[in-house]
């Protein structure tokens, strides 16, 4: 196997979550597209730690910090999602778009 | 071994093709039910890439966190939301800021494929090794303890922030 087969696939999630993340409107899909962006990176660690872990057995560290960002992602879900639930609750809507009372 | 080299190569590359369609079906959907549900094939593709790639610990990590929590949080998100359970056309930007999106998307895989291809061009793996949970401890509790610790904060702070920001008073 090679490494490029990993990244690639990695840099296709990637970029599908940021088209996701442009172009679409309600809260919660933007949220999931994040999803989309951080399992990319996350591929990414994994893909790397393993290919450093064939030279160097003692290191795994491509793995730990998978699974940091993974415990970042879930905090991120959770407050996130409860700001779109407080928009909701405000304003009965929760299109990205509406939300412009700074814009003065 | 050279059999099972070809075995995992067909099972990444029909894991990827799910994986694809899915992400794009998640950005693309009329249904945001139909949008958490192809979530949850991209997140198990991603973690039958893990044993592929031997961390059996992240896979088993993602499994439970992302589709046992987090595509739970989504739907539980979607319903107090009170979304359309059918077809809604009002979930995209307009036209022209899709266009947009579109475009900058290709634009970074392009680049992104590029600079890959050109910088890894056909490194392999080697032989992979089994990366054990015992190893994967070791390292979280003796290099990385004090990003371990700060996690954990973040996590509660996380936490205590959410009840804060949601709850109704």
């Amino acid at each position: 196997m090679f490494l490029n087969q990993f990244l690639l696939l990695a840099a296709i999630l990637f970029c599908i979550g940021v088209y996701g993340v442009l172009a679409r409107k309600n809260g919660v899909l933007v949220l999931m597209s994040i999803e989309l962006i951080l399992n990319a990176v996350n591929i990414n660690l994994v893909a790397f730690g393993a290919y450093w872990h064939v030279n160097d057995m003692a290191n795994v560290s491509g793995q730990v910090f998978a699974l940091f960002v993974i415990a970042v992602a879930a905090a991120e879900v959770g407050v996130g999602l409860a700001l779109v639930l407080l928009i909701y609750r405000n304003r009965q809507s929760i299109d990205i778009d509406d939300v412009d009372m700074l814009k003065g | 071994m050279l059999a099972l080299l070809v075995a995992q190569n067909i099972a990444f590359y029909i894991i990827a093709a799910l994986m694809v369609v899915g992400a794009i079906r998640v950005v693309t959907t009329p249904n945001v039910m139909h949008a958490a549900l192809w979530l949850v094939l991209v997140l198990s593709g991603a973690a039958a890439q893990y044993i592929l790639l031997a961390a059996e610990f992240v896979a088993i990590t993602q499994v439970l966190v992302y589709l046992g929590a987090i595509i739970v949080l989504f739907l539980f998100g979607i319903m107090l939301t009170r979304a359309k359970t059918g077809n809604d056309d009002d979930l995209d930007n307009k036209k022209s800021a899709k266009f947009i999106g579109a475009g900058i998307g290709v634009l970074l895989l392009g680049l992104m494929s590029y600079s890959l291809i050109d910088g890894f061009k056909d490194t392999e793996f080697g032989d992979l090794m089994v990366q054990r949970t015992a190893e994967v401890s070791d390292s979280i509790f003796s290099t990385y303890l004090l990003p371990f610790e700060v996690l954990s904060v973040l996590l509660l702070a996380a936490l205590i922030g959410a009840i804060v920001i949601a709850r109704r008073d």
